[in-house]
C-alpha cells in the first residue's frame, strides 16, 4: 500500500533537485555570458593590445595611495605598449585579504601589510617560493614606521615609550592577534624595552604587561583603532602607523600631534605576483610592471605624497621635512630573526602576547 | 484503519508534498546543512585533546561566559521592550504609527558594522548619550553594557514580529469578558494577554539570543575587546582564523553552535509545553 507513496516521494524528490541543479546552471552560464561579452573599440587592435584587467588585493590604508598609482601606472602602461590596463582594487584587514585570495579571490598582485601574509599564499603554492627577492628591498617598494598620536599640545606630555606605560595614561592600539599590522607596533615597544633593560627578556615583558595594561580600547583592525581614538575621542596617545597618523593630521587640521619615539620599528608591506592566477589569466607581464614601476622615480614621490616612506633613499631624503629620517629604526629580520621566529615568539596562541594578559 | 486512511487523505490534500519536500531538502542541504557539516569534517585534523585544549583555554572559557552573559540580558531586556513596543503599535492609532513600523526592521537592514560604529559614537563618554551617563560614573562604550546594548539593537525586531501578529490576532472580547468578570487590569494582563503572547515570545527571545550570540559586525566596534574582560567568541574565532588557525577557529565554533542548538531546542520544547497549557 506504501509502495507508490515512497515512488511518487522519490520522482518528487529528484524533481526537486533536478530544478535546484539546472537553476544553477543556467545561472553560471549567465554569469559566464556577461563576463565575455565582447568589448567595443578593439575589433581593430592588434590581438596583444586589447585591454587587460588586473585585481590588486591590498590592505586598509593604501586605498588612497593606490587610486593616485594606478591612474601614473595606466598611463605609463599605454605609453610602453599601447595597451589599456584597468586596475580593480580591493582593500581591507590584510590578514583577512591574504585569507580571501587564499579562498579562491583572484588577484593578479597582493600589495599587503607584512611579509606572512604573502608567505601564506605561498604555502598555499600560489606563490613561488622566492618572490620577497623577486622585486627589490625584500619586494617593499614603500616602508612605514610606527609613530604616536596625540592631541594637540600634548597635553600628557608623552614623549617616548617610557612615558606611555605610565599609570594613568590610556592607550589605543589594535589587537595584533586580529590586526597583522598592530605586530609592528607591538615589537617596536619590545624593541625600545629590550634596549632600556640591556636585553633583560623578563623586565622587557612586563614593561610590554604594563603598556597592555593602559590599553583601554584594543580594536581588531587598525582603521578601527583611529576611529576610536579620533571621532570617539577616547585615549590619550594613538599607536599608529606614521602614514595613518598624517592622514588623520591631513582630515583633522590642529587637533592632534605626531610624536616619535626615541626607537621605532621599520614596518615592510610586501607585494608580490600571485604567479598562479597570473599565469592563468595571462597577466604575467602585465601584473610584474605594475609592481616594478611601483620603484620607479615617479611612483616613488608620489608614495612620500602619501605619506609612505619611498624605499630608494635618494627620494627618500627628498622627504626631510616630513619625515623624522634620524630616527632609528629596528627591522624584522636583524632583530627579531625573520617573521616565521617572531610569529611563534610572540603571537602564536599561548606566546607572550597571551601571557601578558594572563598574568 | 480508519486512522491510517484519514492519514492518507492528508497526504494527498497537500499537493505537490514530495516535490515541495525535494526542493525544501535541496535548498536546505545547499545553503544549511552542508556548510554546518563542513564545520565538523574540517575539524578531522584536530585531535580530541587539542580540541579540547583549545575551547577550554581560559580566555576562551571567559569570551564564552561574556558572549553568554550578554546575550541573555539582552534578550531579556528586548522581551520586555519588544512587547511594549509591539503593544503600542497593535493597540493604538497615533500620527507616525506606520513611520515607527516600519522603522522595526531597520537594524536587519543596516550593515551591522555601521550600527556598532554609530552606537559607540552615541555612547562613548564624549558622545550624546554617553556623556550623560559619563558623569554619574557609568562608562557604556567599550563594557559589558555596551556589547549588551549593541546586541538589544540587533535582537529587538525578532521579538515585535513575533509578538506582534499574535496581539492582533487577539480578540479584545477576552480582556472585556475578564474586565466585567472583575479582574483587575494586570490580572486581565497576565492571566488572559500574557499567556496567549508567551509563546511567541519565547520564539522572539530565542531568536534574538542566538542572534546575540554569533554577532560580530556591531559589537567588535562598541566592545573593548580586551582578553579576560570584553572579548566576544566571535572575535575569537576571527583572531584565530587571522592567524591561519583554522583547526581552532573550527573547534571554538563548534562549540558554539553546539551551545546554541542546545538552547534553541529547549527553547522549543519549552515552547511546546507552554502552548499545550495554554490550549487546554
Amino acid at each position: 500500500m506504501k509502495k507508490p507513496d515512497v515512488k511518487s516521494f522519490k520522482t518528487g524528490l529528484l524533481l526537486g533537485l533536478t530544478l535546484i541543479l539546472s537553476m544553477l546552471v543556467f545561472s553560471g552560464c549567465g554569469a559566464s555570458q556577461t563576463s565575455s561579452t565582447p568589448q567595443e573599440g578593439t575589433d581593430d587592435a592588434v590581438q596583444a593590445k586589447a585591454p587587460v584587467e588586473i585585481t590588486n588585493v591590498s590592505y586598509d590604508p593604501t586605498r588612497e595611495l593606490y587610486v593616485a598609482y594606478n591612474e601614473i601606472f595606466q598611463a605609463h602602461w599605454k605609453k610602453e605598449t599601447g595597451q589599456d590596463v584597468t586596475i580593480v582594487q580591493s582593500h581591507g584587514g590584510s590578514g583577512s585579504q591574504a585569507r580571501s585570495v587564499l579562498e579562491g579571490n583572484e588577484a593578479d598582485v597582493v600589495t599587503l601589510a607584512l611579509a606572512p601574509d604573502v608567505s601564506s599564499l605561498e604555502a598555499a603554492g600560489l606563490i613561488e617560493p622566492g618572490w620577497l627577492n623577486e622585486f627589490d628591498k625584500n619586494s617593499s617598494p614603500y616602508t612605514s614606521t610606527i609613530v604616536f598620536l596625540v592631541r594637540k599640545d600634548n597635553p600628557k606630555d608623552l614623549n617616548d615609550w617610557d612615558d606611555i606605560v605610565k599609570p594613568g595614561i590610556e592607550i589605543i592600539t589594535p589587537n595584533p592577534k586580529t590586526s597583522g599590522g598592530a605586530q609592528w607596533n607591538f615589537l617596536a615597544a619590545w624593541a625600545f624595552a629590550k634596549n632600556l633593560y640591556q636585553g633583560d627578556e623578563t623586565k622587557t615583558q612586563q614593561f610590554l604587561a604594563d603598556l597592555y595594561a593602559n590599553v583601554t580600547v584594543l580594536d581588531s583592525g587598525a582603521r578601527g583603532s583611529t576611529t576610536t581614538f579620533v571621532e570617539n575621542k577616547q585615549g590619550d596617545v594613538l599607536l599608529a602607523w606614521e602614514n595613518e597618523a598624517y592622514l588623520s593630521l591631513k582630515e583633522h587640521p590642529g587637533e592632534y600631534e605626531i610624536v616619535t619615539p626615541s626607537i621605532s620599528i621599520l614596518a615592510q608591506p610586501s607585494v608580490a605576483v600571485v604567479d598562479e592566477v597570473a599565469k592563468s589569466r595571462g597577466t604575467e607581464e602585465v601584473a610584474k610592471a605594475y609592481l616594478s614601476y611601483l620603484y620607479s622615480d615617479e611612483a616613488q614621490r608620489l608614495v612620500g605624497k602619501n605619506f609612505y616612506r619611498p624605499s630608494n633613499p635618494t627620494i627618500l631624503k627628498e622627504f626631510a621635512s616630513t619625515f623624522n629620517l634620524t630616527l632609528p629604526l629596528v627591522t624584522i629580520d636583524d632583530d627579531f630573526g625573520g617573521w616565521p621566529a617572531a610569529k611563534a615568539k610572540f603571537f602564536a596562541d599561548g606566546a607572550i602576547f597571551d601571557q601578558i594578559y594572563k598574568q | 484503519m480508519t486512522r491510517f486512511i484519514r492519514q492518507r487523505k492528508k497526504n494527498k490534500v497537500i499537493p505537490g508534498f514530495a516535490l515541495s519536500m525535494g526542493i525544501t531538502l535541496a535548498m536546505l542541504s545547499c545553503i544549511v546543512l552542508i556548510p554546518l557539516l563542513s564545520v565538523i569534517l574540517s575539524l578531522s585534523g584536530t585531535t580530541f585533546a587539542e580540541f579540547l585544549a583549545t575551547i577550554t583555554d581560559k580566555q576562551v572559557l571567559v569570551a564564552y561566559r561574556v558572549s553568554f552573559q550578554c546575550s541573555l540580558i539582552a534578550a531579556l531586556i528586548n522581551c520586555f521592550f519588544g512587547v511594549l513596543l509591539a503593544w503600542i503599535l497593535v493597540r493604538y492609532r497615533f500620527p507616525g504609527r506606520r513611520i515607527l513600523d516600519g522603522f522595526i526592521e531597520l537594524p536587519f537592514a543596516l550593515p551591522t558594522s555601521v550600527a556598532g560604529i554609530a552606537l559607540t559614537t552615541l555612547y562613548s563618554d564624549s558622545g550624546w548619550i554617553g556623556r550623560i551617563f559619563a558623569h554619574i560614573g557609568i562608562k557604556i562604550s567599550y563594557t559589558l553594557i555596551g556589547i549588551t546594548i549593541a546586541l538589544i539593537f540587533i535582537g529587538i525586531p525578532f521579538v515585535v514580529r513575533s509578538v506582534q501578529p499574535v496581539l492582533e490576532k487577539l480578540d479584545r472580547q477576552y480582556e472585556e469578558a475578564a474586565m466585567i468578570l472583575g479582574a483587575s487590569q494586570s490580572k486581565t494582563f497576565f492571566k488572559v494577554v500574557f499567556p496567549e503572547i508567551l509563546p511567541a515570545m519565547l520564539t522572539g527571545f530565542g531568536l534574538a539570543f542566538a542572534r546575540g550570540l554569533g554577532e560580530y559586525g556591531s559589537v567588535v566596534f562598541i566592545a573593548g575587546n580586551i582578553p579576560y574582560k570584553t572579548q566576544i567568541t566571535p572575535l575569537i574565532i576571527i583572531s584565530k582564523l587571522e592567524q591561519f588557525n583554522y583547526d581552532g577557529a573550527t573547534s571554538i565554533a563548534l562549540t558554539m553552535i553546539i551551545f546554541s542548538f542546545v538552547i534553541l531546542f529547549s527553547l522549543n520544547i519549552l515552547q511546546a509545553r507552554v502552548n499545550k497549557v495554554t490550549k487546554v
